[in-house]
């Protein structure tokens, strides 16, 4: 009897669930298999394999696959160098790492603008040392730029936490037992990290698959990712059941790629016990 | 001593990128010249700007006012949806959690369009549907958080306690509220942080008429940024920072190792 009574305190989130998160799902639903006046259709979905579409698409899984393999490779070492800091000096300068995290998203994005424009402060400094000046502003580049400074500390966070806990004994019994640096490093530290690069990895992939305002505003137009095409087929076509069909194509690429890596994940952990 | 010097150049480096970007916005809000990067002074007066530019002022409490307002409410929903789901069957628990997850795995320019496509149905877009897009993405962070603070709590004192003759309500705040109280909180810090954030639900969300900082910056950047704009984030950025440094060295600050 008290345990009804309690299961009812979720009732108002049930209401709100059913409301606010599977209702908009089936409205996606809806206008991806309709048309314009309402009957059923595939073409939102098939017209995924447009040329132009599909090169969005590939463009998108490109540059979103180029920003999480740097921001691993910038973060695996540094996670590393954080975690044999001496513990007193540790744990303001993992501060120091995450505090960017904390400005705004849009304001990360105005920053690296205003270093990358033609002439911004990077531009300046490379002719002030007499270097060409660089053009990548309106480029992949300087979105993958962009993406990479506002996902780096998504990436960074979970390995730290994977490797912090990884305990000293199993270092030190490895090298008892004859264990060379490479040997510890390739048998213990990777697969013990496992699931943190995991997470990692899809806390950096999955946003920057997604993205649209970052490319909007650094790519100027030119660089359209599929986050591009699903917003203007909504607000300057207002193209709805194209943009629902669209998104939808969206939710299973991530769902798919979530899947994948997870799957890995698991694999990864359980290989070490 | 090699390897010791080269830690500390790799360091240097990804602290430079990090924060270059911030000292570029920072040094701008005290530059007396318009335009982007010439050098033209020392000024405050963007500053003292800042805070007659009434549609900035407004973003601004209209950004604090959602997450706020949206954190409280999710953080209300969600930790009593935790205290149901706990006492659910296991097979109903996993539904309850799978579903609840879905707004933190799908994409957020899916999360906010699917539901402008429901809100346009019903209603007229405004700061409302932004509120109750912003509780609904806010909710799973609080009971992901609850959840596992719950499971870890002991069920028999709280029986011990009805069984002694306590009322559930003075059971519950003398007893399950102070197992569960880090696991509320970090989850309302949590839902704060992403609703302060957000930019993508609220932008299809919002309607016209309405702005947060992040929709106004938006806009901004195609027409063209104010140089208040640069004050503003010097004045966020310092916000952050004394914030988290007070959560991360503040006194409560080892009370709570586990939920954040």
């Amino acid at each position: 009897m008290f345990n009804l009574k309690r299961q009812l305190l979720s009732g108002p989130y049930l209401l709100w669930m059913v409301g606010f998160i599977l209702m908009p799902v089936v409205m996606i639903l809806y206008y991806a298999f309709t048309t314009t006046s309402g009957h059923f259709t595939l073409l939102n979905i098939t017209s995924i394999f447009a040329s132009i579409h599909m090169k969005s698409l590939f463009l998108s899984l490109k540059l979103a696959l180029a920003c999480t393999a740097i921001c691993l490779a910038l973060s695996y070492p540094l996670a590393m160098i954080l975690n044999n800091m001496k513990q007193r000096s540790q744990g303001f300068i993992v501060f120091i790492f995450i505090l960017p995290m904390w400005m705004n998203f849009m304001l990360r994005i105005l920053a690296w603008k205003l270093l990358l424009s033609n002439n911004g402060v990077i531009n300046m400094v490379l002719e002030a040392i007499g270097l060409p000046g660089l053009d990548v502003l309106n480029t992949p580049s300087a979105v993958v730029f962009c993406m990479v400074y506002d996902f780096l500390p998504f990436m960074i966070l979970p390995i730290y936490n994977a490797m912090s806990r990884i305990q000293q004994d199993i270092i030190e019994a490895a090298r008892d037992l004859g264990a060379g640096t490479a040997t510890i490093f390739f048998k213990i530290i990777v697969p013990l990290t496992m699931p943190g690069v995991i997470s990692g990895i899809i806390m950096v992939f999955v946003p920057a698959l997604t993205s649209f305002a970052i490319s909007d505003l650094l790519g100027g137009g030119k660089v359209l990712l599929i986050g591009n095409v699903i917003e203007q087929a909504f607000m300057q076509e207002y193209n709805w059941n194209l943009g629902s069909g669209l998104s939808l194509v969206l939710m299973v690429f991530v769902i798919a790629s979530m899947a994948l890596m997870s799957s890995k994940g698991e694999k990864g952990g359980a290989s070490v016990w | 001593m090699v390897k010791k010097s080269v830690e500390r150049i790799y360091l240097s480096l990804i602290f430079l990128f990090l924060y270059l970007p911030i000292a570029v916005l920072i040094i701008l809000s005290f530059n007396n010249s318009k335009t982007k990067v010439q050098w033209g002074g020392f000024t405050l007066k963007w500053y003292k700007n800042l805070f007659s530019t009434s549609s900035i002022m407004e973003a601004f409490w209209t950004t604090i006012l959602i997450s706020l307002a949206s954190a409280l409410i999710a953080t209300l929903l969600g930790t009593l949806a935790a205290l149901g789901i706990d006492a659910m069957k296991k097979r109903n628990q996993a539904i309850m959690v799978g579903a609840t997850n879905i707004p933190l795995l799908n994409a957020d320019i899916v999360t906010g369009l699917s539901m402008m496509l429901l809100f346009v149905r019903f209603t007229r877009l405004g700061i409302g549907t932004v509120l109750i897009a912003h509780i609904t993405f806010n909710i799973p962070y609080v009971i992901l958080n609850v959840l596992p603070k719950l499971k870890q709590s002991s069920r028999t004192a709280y029986e011990a306690a009805l069984d002694l003759g306590a009322t559930p309500m003075y059971a519950f705040f003398k007893i399950v509220w102070p197992q569960i109280s880090p696991g509320v909180f970090s989850g309302f810090l949590m839902a704060m942080t992403m609703s302060l954030d957000d930019f993508s639900v609220t932008y299809f969300t919002k309607g016209a008429g309405i702005n947060t900082l992040s929709t106004m910056i938006y806009t901004e950047m195609r027409k063209g940024i104010r140089p208040e704009m640069y004050a503003l984030s010097t004045i966020l950025f310092l916000l952050a920072f004394v914030l988290l440094l007070f959560m991360n060295f503040g006194p409560s600050a080892h009370k709570d190792k586990n939920g954040t």
